[in-house]
């Protein structure tokens, strides 16, 4: 087995930022904030809640569902609880150390999450006031306040106009992580197998079925394949379909034929595209054998495509348990 | 639901490593299905119900827990499901299937590798993404709000919560056999704090593992845990709550939700030996504690619990696995297992297990 398995980095991302509807009532809070203005909702017992939600949390009640149950609260507020963050995040909104806190703004009575910017830790305090600064350039976000600070320093001033007076009905948010995915024991194996222009499977021992990609079980019984078998690269197309939008970067023209391989010595098939044939004569139980790619490396595009052997077609008994 | 079958656990097994660079998901979970099943006596095609816990955000893929099926052997086709959360609610479900009468057995498994990506801002995309997720706040720093809330509300020092920390230590080092820094609690509190009030031995490490548990119920229970002359942990009561999304409506300081399902859990119905906590971070134990009214006399995390190994979507279920063993083995006479879901204990479960049939 190998000792070194292969990482793939991998990102997970929404370019450009993944775009919601926020309804009537989120949308009248960022509406709010695009003009410098803190809405919160009044719910039926009088509680004035911020950020605002379409329902009382505790009673499942819909709320804000007139005009009149929207408040202005603030602009200053009370700090309920805060963190201090000495060394800030790629993603945090601000790049210097800075406070995470939950802040109520006077005349709701709750909190929102949002950050302090004070300078030091030193200067932050549960119960410490402080006032919204807001950005100059505002969309109606979270981050049209660009941090809150203490009161004493006045260092906040009114906002400056909006840049719109159209309701806030959409908002996007860039969404990315990050992730370095191990292709783990098996498919390294496969993979190196690639490379070297070779297609390995695993079974759990001689008589067990041979699984290609392997992945390092016998997925009908949940035990180990510890034994590795070569298949192909000679095999028979089990079932297929022919594509005529250019999807695939590797298929050589369009139409092109996507197609299940049962490789020889494999008990299950491995898709791929069947070329260097008239696709309209691509068939079930045709016999074909894999192209390598010029270039090969353990990825699966080491093999271009499968061609024709000329061999006779395979009876359709041979593979039929493996549709 | 008022239970009207008697379900145990009668097999439990895990394993979890800071972080597993060798083997994939269904690899590292493959023995360790294995050996619950084995253990639990039930050939695997008579268990009558599978279920798994995990989180498609780790590795960044759609139905990668379709893929982990492939541990399990599913072939003929199983009674199969899944939960997007800790596999503690994954065992709730099957505690519910078995309750429904339609099957006596279950495997119940969870596995999760934080060594993939980054957790912290994975489960950032849990919270509010209208008002909170736009400023990216990170798992620890939510955690720290709680932190400071409950030390606000208690006068609790960050001296208190260290001693969490350092005392897991110890009973993890004594649970594995490890000699140990006498000093392990100064050398903690000299450590900067990361999102403060919270330092790195206060916050549970990233861990790679998995774990899975075998049910069963009445008589069933009974016989395949005599075979191993072992008494079956009954699970005599079971519940879970939620509390609202959005940090600032609720009283950080405490967990309500905690206190009602253990209410329904029947906890207050006898003293409690053992409690294995998911304690992410140090002052949710002072939280748990309070909200579960635990006394001085109850063992608090034998076993380290999750601030030594914290693998993600499976620390929950192996708090119901490390309460069990205490029962089957004897240690405890009764023990509680608590899970938590979301951010700051937004969700909570707790399930009260015991050695005699209840």
């Amino acid at each position: 087995m190998a000792d070194e398995v292969l990482v793939q980095h991998h990102t997970l991302e929404y370019p450009g930022g993944y775009t919601r509807t926020v309804g009537p009532v989120i949308g009248r809070y960022l509406t709010g904030l695009r003009d410098g203005r803190l809405v919160a909702v009044r719910l039926a017992d009088g509680r004035v809640m911020i950020p605002p939600a379409e329902y009382d949390p505790v009673t499942g009640d819909d709320a804000g569902e007139s005009d009149d149950d929207f408040v202005e609260v603030g602009p200053a507020g009370v700090v309920t609880s805060w963190t201090w963050i000495s060394e800030p995040r790629e993603k945090h909104p601000l790049d210097h150390p800075f406070a995470f806190a939950l802040v109520r703004p006077d005349g709701a009575d709750t909190a929102i999450v949002h950050v302090v910017d004070s300078g030091t830790e030193h200067a932050m305090h549960t119960g410490m006031r402080v006032v919204p600064r807001w950005r100059d350039e505002r969309v109606g976000s979270t981050l049209d306040i660009e941090a809150w600070v203490p009161e004493a320093t006045g260092g906040a001033s009114a906002a400056s106009p909006a840049s719109s007076t159209e309701p806030v009905t959409t908002m996007s948010s860039p969404v990315k992580l990050e992730y370095d995915i191990g292709a783990g024991l098996a498919a390294t194996r496969f993979l190196l197998g690639l490379a070297q222009r070779r297609i390995l499977g695993q079974r759990t021992g001689p008589g067990g079925e041979v699984y290609v990609p392997p992945r390092g079980s016998d997925p009908k019984t949940g035990t180990p394949t510890v034994d590795e078998v070569e298949v192909g690269p000679r095999g028979v197309v089990t079932t297929f379909c022919v594509v005529n939008l250019p999807f695939s970067p590797l298929a050589p023209e369009v139409p092109y034929v996507c197609a299940q391989i049962l490789l020889d010595g494999a008990d299950i098939a491995l898709f791929g595209l069947v070329a260097d044939m008239p696709a309209a004569d691509v068939r079930q139980g045709l016999r074909v054998e894999a192209v390598w790619a010029d270039e090969v490396g353990p990825t699966l595009e080491s093999i271009k495509w499968y061609r024709p052997t000329g061999e006779p077609d395979a009876a359709y008994d041979s593979y039929k348990e493996y549709l | 639901m008022a239970p009207t079958r008697e379900v145990a656990v009668v097999s439990y097994a895990s394993w979890s490593s800071p972080a597993e660079l060798q083997r994939n998901e269904v690899e590292m979970l493959m023995p360790v299905v294995a050996e619950a099943v084995a253990d639990s006596g039930l050939p695997r095609e008579e268990i009558g119900f599978t279920v798994s816990g995990s989180c498609d955000y780790l590795i960044g893929a759609p139905f990668s827990f379709v893929s982990a099926l492939d541990a399990v052997g599913a072939w003929p086709p199983i009674r199969e499901s899944h939960v997007e959360m800790d596999a503690a609610w994954a065992l709730y479900e099957a505690w519910i299937q078995i309750q429904k009468g339609s099957v006596d057995s279950a495997l119940v498994y969870g596995f999760g590798k934080a060594s993939s990506g980054d957790p912290s801002e994975i489960f950032t995309l849990q919270l509010d993404p209208y008002t909170v997720g736009p400023l990216w706040p990170d798992t620890i720093s939510v955690a720290a709000l709680q932190a400071r809330a409950w030390m606000d509300r208690t006068g609790g020092s960050e001296q208190d919560l260290v001693e969490v920390g350092a005392r897991s230590l110890r009973n993890w080092a004594w649970a594995n056999g490890v000699d140990l820094e006498p000093d392990a609690v100064d050398v903690l509190l000299a450590q900067p704090t990361i999102a403060s009030p919270l330092r790195p031995g206060d916050i549970a490490p990233d861990t790679d593992g998995c774990a899975a548990i075998v049910l069963a119920a009445d008589d069933l229970a009974r016989e395949l845990a005599a075979r191993r002359d072992l008494r079956p942990a009954w699970i005599t009561g079971i519940d879970h709550r939620i509390e609202p999304q959005a940090l600032g409506l609720r009283d950080l300081s405490l967990s309500t939700s905690t206190t009602l399902a253990a209410l329904t859990a029947g906890l207050a119905d006898g003293p409690v030996d053992v409690a294995e906590l998911h304690t992410q971070f140090s002052h949710e134990e002072h939280i748990l504690r309070e909200a579960l009214g635990l006394e001085d006399g109850t063992n608090v995390n034998p076993s380290g619990g999750p601030l030594q190994a914290n693998p993600p979507m499976t620390a929950g279920l192996m708090r119901i696995g490390e309460a069990a063993a205490r029962v089957m083995d004897g240690e405890a006479g009764r023990a509680v297992a608590h899970a938590t879901s979301g951010p700051c204990l937004q969700q909570n479960l707790v399930c009260v297990l015991e050695g005699e049939d209840a």
